[in-house]
């Protein structure tokens, strides 16, 4: 009876197992998928929470699947970040869930193409579920050949995804998506043959032993940041994400933007900070710095000048993930103790703001027909929930306190000034303003209701539709006021952070 | 949580609840708003005397609440945010009824007073703020709310001037982000002292702080509208009357000048700021102010634009006193300013905004002999004006009498003359209108009349300036009081010893 005991780390296949045979259960099944995929969101979310509390209470853990240690055996570890990213992803595809509900109700209403829009509901359920199950793996594994797989599942499931709407636009971008990300795959797996060659063991601990500045290991390196980067878009690689994100379903275009970038964002900023840290150089640091500051402004401007909502919004990714990159070179800094802080609260606050922003454009879009921002005026007498919740995640794109986007600024900028590296702190500052004006761009239109409108009533959409973009615009605005308890989730089990709560949590 | 803890909360709250419910409601019910809004702002102004009761006599009303190390929110019940929050709820009570009868009838009135009263709510947090983190907080929220109330009427030129009002508004809040976390890095904590940072801190970053100190004026600069900053201001007059009144009297232009107090004041306290010695800085940016807002308001025809340059001018009194810090009667002057331009500066708004709905009256060129259509509203006009001049017994002679007491305590003769010159200009730009208003000819009949109401107009309208207008005459005439805002910033400038 041990391993029902809530100190078992066997709880962490919790995550994995379940939405893997929702899956299975989605395909085989055909009447109610939908329940299926609600309970298997919500059973992950209580899993996440097991495994929290088992964090705050029990330490990191380590569990050894079916019995076999290292270096043999397959290693799944639960610590303050992963748990973080599983919470954050947990929440938002609950949301997605209720969500896609609703979407996909409204969509079949309209009987011209009911059977089309039966048909995508019909494919979204399981390759959402092995989405999921994927991205869960990905946090959890201990492991760069399994982690090889879990990456290898993310992708092919979001390709699939991606291309559900069946526009010839979206195809295509689909099919570039697809095959970008098998590229960036295949360079991480040769990342992997690299290192294996070089240090013979797969486990990341192991593997943090053996670090050496060999060329064989600085080789392995390069390959797979450049697999990762290429799967998180970070500019100059980030060509093929605005048009795949913006394209996609409304509930698909909320998985990759929330979640599928983050996933491999999470797997690099892992390896470039507990793995490979010895043979980390400044310059390389400073690199993707650059490269970070440059997606900021040149996303933003982007996002500034696009016609459409949902392009919009997919540029705005392109710029927020350059923020996470800025903070790499803010981490060689003696006393820094907020790096985790920073980027986890950073991608946090963005899953659940952008979450929350594309469901608005997914509303908006379904309602009128269309997403051109400058047609937009007077959405507001129809939408208010919407608008607001637009409203909410945009003040959390913007950084304004007290999101979570704020804190991630706070920090950030902080760490800049303290480590007298002012010019990230110029380029956050002007990143924000930029924001600021895209996001703005879109609300004027939303606030005006102009004197001849007229109050059309089409169908009513779904609560579902507006209520999980509220909630979860909610979520990021007021993580920023709640943003000690990530940070105490994070200082388990981390020396540095742990000094920061010295008696327990404030 | 203590009473005083509980008592804070429930300020914050007495405008909040409402504004959330009033989201809520349908249009149509215009009662049930009503009543909401009156009895909020009503129980905010009783909860907020009794927080001045509680400060007079030493009682400590303070919130903490940490978020990560370091960065604390911080609500903090002390004399001076006593003055501003007392003065922003007594001025709400009277917009809100200002605007509803000025709304009446006009669409999406469920939004406005939605917006409004959480513009309420950030105002005092403004005020209560213990820390520039949370100043910072409600400051940038301030500008989120404010912006629905200016684009209110939906038409070009009010989109316009929202986009223009944001752009001023939040590159100036980046600015104040900026320096508040470098202050943050440097110093190692924003808290309001009363005494600012320890003056080691001098010593060995003299560079870095003033360099600080001139960033967090930019970033509260642009809200106070100092020159160069003040170019949304002027556009930002498309707003509805009541908005206007808000803008200028009691919200935004008073956030940023409260900043500006706040950290002459508390973060880095006098005895900072005279070793650093960028005083004269302010100063001369005020005096360049005072006089290219006084130049600028003759120039203008429309009314409105006229008494937003005059909020340009009027404004930066309150930094010029605060910039003559060594100078405890010119300090005085200053604080006690941020009261009297905000009755003065909501009496003339509410008559400008009188005339607008009643007459159709927008120009000054348009208003030759309307005092003997509209009496009452000219005369609390004329009582604001005389009292922009600084002619006593108005408000406006008090804060001009301690202000030049305080400059000739000095021996700063420049700033004497700048006083003079300035309220020259002051008459200058408005006498013409009382003489117009007053002794005019009416030259055809008026714009757009309509007859509202037994009186000249509707009660509602007719109501508010003429309350602010008594009180420009009674706060000055009984300033030596007990009971006066004069009195109040006497115990302010006792407790920051002075």
């Amino acid at each position: 009876m041990t391993a029902f005991q809530l100190a078992a780390p066997a709880w962490m296949i919790v995550p994995i197992i379940l939405p893997l045979i929702a899956g299975l259960f989605c395909f085989l099944f055909n009447r109610r998928i939908f329940a299926i995929a609600l309970t298997a969101a919500l059973a992950n979310l209580l899993g996440v929470c097991i495994l929290i509390y088992q964090l705050l209470f029990f330490g990191p853990m380590r569990c050894h699947m079916g019995g076999w240690q290292t270096p043999i055996g397959i290693t799944l570890r639960t610590d303050g970040p992963a748990l973080l990213m599983l919470l954050t992803t947990a929440i938002t595809g609950l949301a997605v869930t209720l969500y896609a509900r609703g979407y996909f109700s409204y969509r079949i209403l309209n009987p011209r193409h009911a059977a089309r829009h039966q048909q995508q509901q019909r494919y979204f359920w399981p390759l959402w579920m092995l989405l999921l199950t994927g991205l869960n793996g990905l946090f959890l594994s201990n492991d760069i050949f399994n982690l090889y797989v879990t990456l290898e599942l993310i992708a092919i499931s979001a390709a699939s995804l991606a291309a559900l709407s069946g526009k010839p636009a979206s195809q295509l971008a689909a099919f570039r998506y697809l095959l970008v990300s098998l590229l960036g795959s295949l360079t991480y797996l040769l990342g992997v043959v690299f290192l294996y060659r070089s240090c013979g063991v797969l486990d990341l601990d192991l593997l943090q032993n053996l670090m050496q500045n060999a060329p064989g290991i600085r080789a392995a390196l390069a390959l797979m940041s450049i697999g990762l980067l290429l799967k998180t878009a970070l500019f100059p690689l980030h060509f093929w994400l605005p048009p795949a994100h913006a394209n996609a379903l409304a509930p698909v275009s909320v998985i990759l933007s929330a979640l599928v970038v983050k996933g491999s964002f999470y797997l690099l900023f892992r390896f470039w900070f507990e793995v490979f840290t010895p043979i980390i150089t400044t310059s390389a640091l400073n690199f993707m710095g650059t490269l970070g500051a440059i997606a900021i402004v040149w996303g933003a401007i982007q996002a500034m000048r696009q016609p459409r909502l949902k392009l919009m919004v997919a540029y705005s990714t392109v710029s927020q993930l350059g923020y996470l990159f800025i903070a790499f070179p803010l981490t060689r800094i003696d006393g820094n103790i907020h790096i985790w802080g920073i980027v986890i609260f950073m991608a946090m606050a963005h899953a659940c703001a952008k979450s929350a922003m594309f469901m608005v454009a997914g509303t908006v879009f379904l309602h009128l027909g269309h997403d051109r921002i400058k047609d937009l005026n007077g959405i507001r007498a129809n939408l208010p929930i919407t608008v607001f919740a637009y409203g909410i995640a945009g003040v959390s794109l913007m950084g304004l306190p007290p999101s979570g986007g704020f804190i991630a600024k706070w920090l950030l900028l902080s760490s800049a000034l303290t480590s007298s590296q002012w010019w990230w702190a110029l380029v956050i500052i002007v990143g924000s303003l930029l924001a600021m004006i895209y996001v703005f761009r879109v609300m004027s239109h939303f606030f005006v209701i102009p004197e001849d409108y007229a109050f059309t009533k089409p169908t009513p959409v779904s609560p579902l539709m507006e209520w999980p973009a509220l909630a979860l615009a909610l979520i990021s605005l007021l993580l920023g006021l709640a943003a000690s308890w990530p940070l105490y989730i994070l200082a388990q089990g981390n020396v540095v952070l742990a000094q920061i709560f010295p008696g327990g949590l404030p | 949580m203590n009473w005083g803890q509980w008592l804070l909360t429930a300020i914050l709250l007495s405008s909040f609840i409402p504004g959330i419910i009033i989201f809520a409601l349908p249009e149509k019910k215009h009662r049930l708003r009503t009543i909401l809004n009156l009895c909020g702002s009503i129980l905010k102004i009783i909860l907020i005397l009794a927080m001045d009761t509680g400060i007079y006599f030493g009682h400590n009303f303070e919130i903490r609440l940490p978020i990560i190390p370091g960065v604390e929110l911080l609500l903090n019940g002390d004399p001076l945010s006593a003055l501003f929050a007392t003065l922003s709820s007594v001025l709400w009570l009277l917009t809100t009824i200002y605007a509803v009868g000025y709304l009446e009838g006009s669409p999406n009135r469920s939004h406005f007073f939605g917006y409004f009263s959480l513009c309420v709510t950030v105002t005092i947090g403004i005020a209560l703020a213990g820390n520039l983190i949370t100043f910072l907080l409600f400051y940038e929220m301030l500008t989120l709310t404010t912006y629905p109330l200016i684009i209110h009427r939906g038409t070009k030129k009010s989109l316009r001037a929202g986009r223009n009002y944001l752009i001023y508004a939040l590159s100036g809040g980046a600015v104040f982000l900026f320096a508040v976390v470098a202050l943050q890095t440097v110093v190692g904590t924003t808290d309001f002292t009363g005494t600012g940072f320890p003056s080691t801190f001098i010593d060995t970053h003299a560079t870095v702080l003033s360099l600080i100190f001139v960033l967090l004026i930019i970033g509260v600069g642009v809200k106070a509208a100092l020159v160069p900053l003040h170019g949304w201001l002027p556009q930002a007059m498309v707003a509805p009357a009541p908005v206007s009144a808000l803008l200028h009297a009691v919200a935004v232009v008073k956030a940023g000048a409260f900043g500006i107090l706040r950290i002459v004041l508390d973060v880095y306290g006098p005895q900072n700021l005279l070793l650093l010695g960028v005083l004269p800085l302010l100063a001369t940016v005020a005096s360049i102010t005072i006089l290219y807002g006084s130049l600028r308001a003759l120039q203008q025809d429309d009314l409105k634009r006229r008494l937003a340059f005059s909020t340009i001018s009027q404004v930066s009194y309150i930094a010029l006193g605060i910039s003559l810090i060594d100078q405890p009667l010119a300090v005085i002057g200053g604080l006690v300013h941020l009261v009297h331009q905000g009755l003065m500066k909501i009496t003339l708004f509410f008559c400008a905004g009188n005339l607008a709905e009643t007459l159709g009256i927008h120009r000054i060129s348009e208003m030759d002999g309307v005092a003997r259509r509209m009496p009452l509203t000219m005369a609390a006009f004329s009582i604001g004006a005389l009292g922009m001049i600084g002619i006593p017994p108005t408000v406006g002679f008090v804060s001009k009498w301690y202000l030049g007491l305080g400059a000739l305590a000095a021996g700063n003769w420049w700033v004497v003359f700048i006083l003079a010159v300035s309220s020259l200009l002051n008459a200058c730009y408005f006498l013409p209108i009382l003489i117009r208003a007053w002794f005019g000819k009416q030259q055809g009949s008026w714009p757009e009349e309509q007859y509202l109401g037994r009186f000249e107009t509707r009660l509602m309208l007719l109501a508010p300036p003429l309350i602010t207008a008594f009180i420009v005459m009674a706060a000055g005439v009984v300033a030596n009081a007990q009971i006066s805002p004069l009195a109040w910033v006497r115990f302010i400038v006792r407790e920051y010893g002075l």
